[in-house]
């Protein structure tokens, strides 16, 4: 038996340092056991049980460290107790490692400045997790897909009521405080801030915004049903006003497939009144011109990032608009196409719109001889023209309607078209110009505005016609561009109710957040240099199905 | 039925954090103890019946039979027993509880402690030390006439040392003995340390016997476990405080008796749920291995319930080797903690965590949530009877006994 024994005179370790050192020299390669004490009478007795304790190891006092090696040869021992020392001193190889808390309410303690909280959790969890970090006052980027719509929608009511965005779900990016947050390009901060709907739409524009010089203040993704009717763009209109009121924000770029036509009136109504250009790209929205306003359309994502740096580059726009007008807009129409380009033009900024010929069937007039709301109605339609000439040749039924739009207090802008040319009227605006001066006489607070379609060889003569109607007190446009331009402007749609706004201080700090799911989103964020805790997330309770009944039954308990 | 669990949990840990357990006396278990017969044995963790109980504490109740006068030896212990001569109940339902095999009987001198907040009493016998002890099932003669020692000399000078003073304040010796390195229930050194200071001259005025106060003294003194047993009872004190509250989650029993590990809940009354207990993960003494070990044992876990032990783990740097660990792994023991409790501790704090409360009353709800069953310290018993401690670590309980009682609870509640 090769026993070897060393005493250590007065050496005091701690009972666990000792087990501690025992355990690894008992698992060297050719020992067979170790007893490592404080020499204490009943610690010599547990040894000699084991046959540890030798002649030397009986002699040591109870202040004594003792360490008895048992070992294969005697080399083995002896060189094992010329470890000890070596043994004593080493710390763990792996790097004492930072807490990872498993549940966001412990994360939140962890890094009270988190403001925001990144979920990539699988889908089914996903609501829930989103749910919890709202209830902690976070703002979310939800990464995940397979959220329900019913959910979706729950979750955005809950952050407007609480003033918190919820990017996503199936967000794919943001650039939040110049750090991205899932897949974002690295761009250079600046003054332009994009609110999208689509996630590589965001990305194109943001990179072209850096490849062509601009800069980005704040990202946010929505999400790609926010701007479907049953979400309403409750997310893009929270992140519109917030980028409204960023004072780091001078120009906006909303991005989008075809937004939902309610939506979009919402949204560019919003836009509108927001006091910032605003750049506009719903990819293949019919769009009236190129401007309304603050309002410029792109025809592409490029064309978008282009106009954006181009926008930024300008002064403040100082619009010195007129006090809008209280009340409707009626549309009295003599050719069905120019009536139709108006009302696209105009179903983005002034909604509903209601007319005999509407775009959509919830837009259509209870009764084509009244006017309800925003109304543009084509005079031209069977409706009006059974038994009498077409109104481009007959005015009395348009001068009629406009009578009878007249003594409506409702009325506040009435738009005609004028259509000049072989065959029509040979002087409209001989008739028309006494009817707009004798209401212009009537209402002091209606205006009037006219489309005159036309040329100088013209039997009426274009100029001529003009300068009637300008006379009579009508602004008058060649285009319907212009004229939905000038409509927008003096009908400006209300601000979007905002209930409660995003408060604006958390996007003016460094960004810190808690990433919940995917752990490359947490390594970015570090590499961003953005304070981040990552949450080991498990299904709640193992993701069995009954417990999580029970537990989810136990929280809507909870909030009665 | 609607009920608002988080407004229950918060009163149940406000009842156990205001509970304040007071140290009054030492006592004859049967003139104290609710319920005590000469022939009920009291033991640790859920009820058990002979047949199942594990070598250490089969090993106590043969010897704390013999201790009473009611066996001769082993043979005529266990005779008794398979006849059905001697009662058997958890320490938990009298009020009670005992470190490992945790058993007390009729004549044991027991420590006694009210909570002068709430008015409930509770109860532990007195810690033999290290070695050959009863509790880890050993009843050699040597264990037995320590035992008689303590019962018949030490025990009555503890008794009229303690009354003779205002009691001992054991919350506030906890939360001075958190900052000197104890966790409450694997380190107690400087409570031991602490509660032998106070009552050495207590001790001194009451008797003139200075060969009986010194060896009381060494006694006292060189146990680093002397504080442990009115440790556990103030713990216990504290737990009771917060049981019964309807509606609440929060757990106030964890306890083992060697074969099973039991749970009760605050708002689910009297009900045990209970699942086969673990073997720990640990350190072990020179010669042994966890071949060696018996299942988790003991009444000990009620430290954990209250908020200290493996939760105050932070405020123990020294033994974080027994989770095979570095300071931040203490740390970080803590911290995990946080997530599965109601509160954090108003008097207990942990200067590591810059004097933030320990994490407080365990809510089953956020233990199956998260899947994080409560981490407990312990010390490690031999399966056999008599051979003691072997080593010391960490368990955790069994993660069906909180599923079990969230499925009680939603059934009670209708949830």
């Amino acid at each position: 038996m090769n026993l070897k024994t060393e005493i250590r005179p007065g050496t005091y370790f701690d009972s666990v340092v000792l087990m501690h050192l025992q355990r690894s020299l008992a698992a060297l390669p050719g020992v067979d056991d170790a007893g490592v004490v404080m020499a204490t009478p009943a610690n010599l007795e547990l040894l000699a049980e084991f046959d540890l304790l030798t002649d030397e190891g009986k002699a040591a006092r109870p202040d004594d460290m003792l360490i008895v090696v048992r070992a294969k040869s005697e080399k083995t021992a002896v060189d094992a107790l010329a470890q000890v020392d070596e043994l004593l001193k080493k710390r763990r190889s792996s790097v004492a490692s930072e807490f990872r808390p498993r549940s966001l309410e412990a994360a939140a303690k962890q890094l009270p400045e988190a403001a925001f909280v990144l979920i990539s959790v699988p889908g089914r969890y996903a609501a829930s997790v989103a749910d919890q970090a709202l209830d902690l006052g976070r703002h979310v980027f939800l990464y995940s897909d397979n959220v329900a719509l019913e959910d979706e929608v729950k979750l955005k009511h809950k952050a407007g009521d609480k003033g918190l965005l919820v990017m996503g779900p199936d967000c794919g990016t943001a650039i939040v405080n110049g750090v991205g947050l899932g897949f974002a390009n690295r761009v250079r901060r600046g003054d332009i801030g994009l609110v999208a709907a689509a996630g590589t739409g965001l990305q194109a524009v943001t990179a072209g915004i850096h490849n062509l010089g601009g800069g980005v203040s704040q990202a946010f993704g929505t999400g790609g049903r926010d701007l479907k009717t049953d979400v309403g763009g409750l997310t893009a209109l929270l992140a519109l006003d917030l980028l409204a009121r960023d004072p780091e924000t001078r120009v906006i770029v909303l991005v989008s497939k075809p937004p939902a036509a309610a939506v979009a009136a919402r949204l560019l109504g919003a836009a509108r009144a927001c006091g910032k250009p605003v750049v506009i790209e719903f990819i293949g929205y019919p769009s009236p011109g190129r401007q309304i306003g603050n309002l410029h359309f792109a025809a592409s994502l490029h064309e978008a990032a282009e106009l954006a740096v181009a926008l930024s580059g300008q002064p403040p726009i100082q619009e010195k608009e007129q006090t809008p007008l209280k009340g409707h807009l009626r549309g009295l129409f003599s050719g069905g196409t120019l009536a139709y380009e108006t009302l696209l033009g105009l179903q983005g900024v002034l909604g509903p719109l209601y007319s005999n010929t509407p775009l959509s069937a919830d837009q259509k007039l209870e009764d084509v001889f009244n006017s309800q709301g925003h109304t543009i109605i084509d005079l031209g339609e069977d409706d009006f023209t059974q038994g009498r000439l077409h109104p481009m040749m007959d005015n009395d039924l348009r001068l009629r309607r406009l009578k009878q739009e007249l003594e409506d207090p409702e009325t506040a802008l009435i738009l005609l078209d004028v259509v000049l040319g072989e065959g029509a009227h040979p002087d409209p605006a001989s008739e028309l110009a006494p009817a707009v001066a004798a209401g212009r006489n009537g209402r002091k607070d209606v205006e009037f505005a006219a489309i005159v379609v036309g040329t100088n060889e013209d039997p009426q003569g274009l100029d001529n016609q003009i300068e009637q109607l300008q006379s009579a007190g009508a602004t008058v446009f060649r285009t319907t561009a212009e004229a939905v331009n000038h409509v927008s402007r003096r009908l400006a749609a209300a601000p979007a109710g905002i209930a409660a706004p995003v408060d604006i201080v958390p996007f003016q700090h460094p960004l810190a957040a808690i990433n919940v799911g995917l752990e490359s989103f947490y390594d970015n964020l570090k590499t961003q240099g953005a304070a981040a805790v990552q949450v080991d997330w498990r299904p709640p309770a193992g993701g069995d199905e009954k417990l999580m009944g029970i537990l989810a039954r136990m929280k809507s308990a909870a909030r009665g | 039925m609607t009920i608002d669990i988080d407004k229950a949990n918060q009163t149940a840990v406000e009842r156990m954090m205001a509970a304040r357990p007071i140290l009054k006396g030492v006592a004859r278990a049967r003139d104290v103890i609710p319920g005590m017969q000469p022939n009920l044995l009291l033991h640790a963790g859920p009820p058990i019946e002979w047949s199942r109980m594990s070598g250490p504490l089969r090993g106590a109740v043969i010897g704390a039979l013999i201790l009473e006068g009611l066996a001769n030896d082993e043979k005529q212990a266990v005779g008794m027993v398979e006849a059905g001569e001697v009662q058997f109940d958890p320490c938990h339902h009298h009020q009670t509880v005992g470190p490992m095999a945790g058993v007390t009987s009729a004549s044991m001198m027991v420590y006694e402690l009210e909570n002068v907040t709430h008015g409930n009493k509770a109860f532990s016998n007195l810690n033999e030390g290290y070695g050959k002890v009863l509790r880890y099932g050993a009843y050699s003669k040597e264990v037995l006439a320590k035992l008689r020692w303590m019962n018949e000399e030490m025990g009555p000078l503890l008794a009229e040392a303690i009354s003779s003073g205002e009691g001992i304040d054991i919350r506030a010796l906890l939360s001075e003995s958190l900052h000197m390195g104890d966790e409450g229930h694997n380190r107690n050194k400087a409570g031991s340390i602490l509660y032998t200071a106070k009552l050495a001259p207590l001790l001194a005025k009451a008797t003139k016997d200075t060969d009986l106060l010194s060896e009381v003294l060494k006694f006292l003194g060189e146990n680093a476990l002397s504080v442990l047993n009115p440790v556990m009872a103030a713990c216990k004190a504290m737990a009771d405080a917060a049981h019964g509250v309807e509606g609440s989650t929060v757990v106030t029993t964890m306890a083992r008796n060697g074969t099973d590990f039991g749970l009760r809940v605050s708002g689910l009354g009297e009900q045990w749920f209970t699942a086969p207990a673990e073997v720990p993960d640990g350190l072990y003494f020179p010669g042994y291995t966890s071949a060696d070990a018996n299942p988790d044992i003991g009444d000990s876990t009620i430290t954990e319930t209250a908020g200290i032990g493996a939760f105050a783990m932070a405020a123990a740097p020294a033994i974080v080797t027994f989770i095979s660990g570095t300071p931040q792994d203490a740390i970080n023991a803590t911290l995990e903690m946080y997530e599965i409790t109601a509160a954090e501790h108003t008097a207990f704090t942990i200067p590591q965590l810059d004097f933030r409360g320990t994490p407080t009353g365990i809510d089953i709800r956020k233990v199956v949530e998260l899947g994080i069953p409560p981490r407990v310290n312990t010390g490690i018993a031999h399966r056999e009877a008599g051979v003691g401690q072997v080593g010391a670590g960490l368990v955790r309980p069994p993660m069906k006994i909180f599923e079990d009682a969230l499925v009680a609870f939603a059934e009670k509640y209708g949830l």
